[in-house]
């Protein structure tokens, strides 16, 4: 895979997004803020195992782990009054969790900018989630290194 | 006005008391035919999961901005848009929000711009309501659309641009950021450039006031005493001063900007909305670095 293509299962939500009218969008990036998953055991209360992402508005931490078959596993820790940063959160799991590492570098850091939120949600807030997937990726490269 | 003030004694030590209601007096009027009652929140989805029964949502990136140039809303597009949110002239406009009514004053006082008659804050907020266990909906209001004038905004009286701020060096100002903004230590990652400004540090003379300091823990107001103490006593200012106050982009001065207007009764105060994003990005403007104004 070649960098800066949409790996099929981000580009199925980018696809989905831009499918529906704007208030729609907003229900939609909802839902992914509701269905982000909850902090295995390991890490609930345990922020300082996590990597704080100071670019969101809100408090966000997240870990990356990668299992003995190389997949990576994506975890995040928001508050449930930050529905925005929690749908962020919740695209990125869905659409990159079980991946292997070079799949999720093969992102192309815009990718936020592909959602069609951008007259609906914030400059900073699109930016606080650019910041997770950058932070995602240095995370593996220096697990890589 | 038609619909009454609330009466809270708290309220009475204010300058003016007609602007706040407390959440019992909203849950009292929230089906009074006159007010309206609008959300408007730092996180943009936050009133999708749930907000005040028939309260309608007021988005401050989305709706109170210009979409291409950096301001508001013209006389016409305000119109449009309270039409559209089933607000009239003479409505009793009821904002709240989260984040001790950060944005919620921002809606408040871009509806100043306008000169709306009957604005009032809901004391405390989205926190206080939801932590009295009081209602709330998921269902999107749907309030009957209205025919709002086309007033023109007044952009002379409660706001500053950057070369009013210019020639304001020297008198009072107020930096409401956080205390690592306000001295110029950003925070800077490798590979994460710095959003919003080039330079950091505050204007000259500015004292640091954050913003957050004029809520109580419940997110209410603090009384007029406690905040006298912050604003004359520590800060120094005095009621007749001419002030300009200023943040980030203008939103969290709104919220300085209500207090000292409207509860202590400072005659001349402007919020400076370009604030640091404009300033710190601004050639050949004087910058102060540290601790000192």
């Amino acid at each position: 895979m070649t960098t800066g293509t949409l790996h099929p299962r981000l580009q199925e939500i980018a696809d989905d997004f831009l499918a529906v009218p704007d208030r729609d969008r907003l229900q939609l990036l909802l839902e992914f803020a509701q269905d982000l998953p909850p902090l295995p055991v390991r890490y609930a209360g345990h922020r300082d195992l996590m990597e704080p992402v100071p670019e969101c508005q809100t408090p966000l931490f997240l870990a990356v782990e990668v299992d003995e078959d190389d997949r990576v596993h994506l975890f995040f820790d928001a508050p449930q009054e930050s529905p925005t940063t929690r749908g962020f959160a919740g695209i990125l799991h869905a659409g990159l969790d079980g991946l292997d590492a070079s799949q999720i570098l093969a992102t192309p850091g815009e990718f936020s900018t592909q959602l069609g939120l951008q007259d609906l949600v914030s400059p900073l807030r699109l930016r606080g989630m650019a910041a997770m997937l950058a932070r995602i990726k240095r995370q593996l490269r220096d697990k890589a290194a | 006005m038609a619909i009454p003030y609330d009466s809270a004694a708290k309220f009475q030590d204010y300058a003016r008391p007609e602007m706040l209601v407390t959440t019992e007096w909203l849950a009292a009027h929230l089906n009074d035919a006159d007010l309206v009652v609008a959300e408007s929140d730092e996180d943009v989805l936050l009133y999708e999961t749930g907000h005040i029964p028939g309260a309608v949502k007021l988005d401050w990136h989305t709706e109170l901005n210009d979409p291409v140039t950096r301001d508001y809303l013209d006389g016409a597009g305000f119109a449009r848009l309270m039409s559209e949110k089933g607000i009239a002239r003479d409505t009793t406009l009821v904002l709240y929000g989260d984040r001790n009514n950060w944005w919620a004053a921002y809606a408040l006082w871009v509806c100043t711009l306008f000169g709306h008659p009957d604005l009032r804050l809901l004391d405390g907020g989205r926190t206080k309501w939801i932590a009295e266990g009081r209602d709330l909906s998921v269902d999107p209001a749907e309030r009957p659309a209205t025919e709002y004038p086309v007033v023109a905004r007044d952009d002379s009286t409660v706001r500053a641009f950057r070369d009013q701020v210019e020639a304001h060096l020297g008198q009072p100002l107020i930096d409401v950021r956080s205390p690592g903004e306000y001295t110029g230590e950003l925070l800077h990652m490798p590979d994460y450039p710095q959003e919003g400004a080039l330079r950091g540090g505050h204007i000259p003379g500015a004292k640091s006031v954050p913003w957050s300091r004029a809520a109580a823990e419940d997110a209410t107001f603090r009384t007029r005493t406690e905040l006298e103490a912050i604003y004359q006593g520590e800060a120094g200012l005095q009621p007749a001063d001419d002030v300009v106050v200023y943040c980030r982009i203008g939103e969290r001065s709104s919220h300085t900007w209500f207090v000292l207007h409207h509860l202590l009764g400072y005659p001349n105060v402007r919020n400076y909305d370009g604030s640091w994003t404009e300033w710190g990005n601004s050639v050949r403007v004087p910058i102060h670095r540290g601790e000192q104004p």
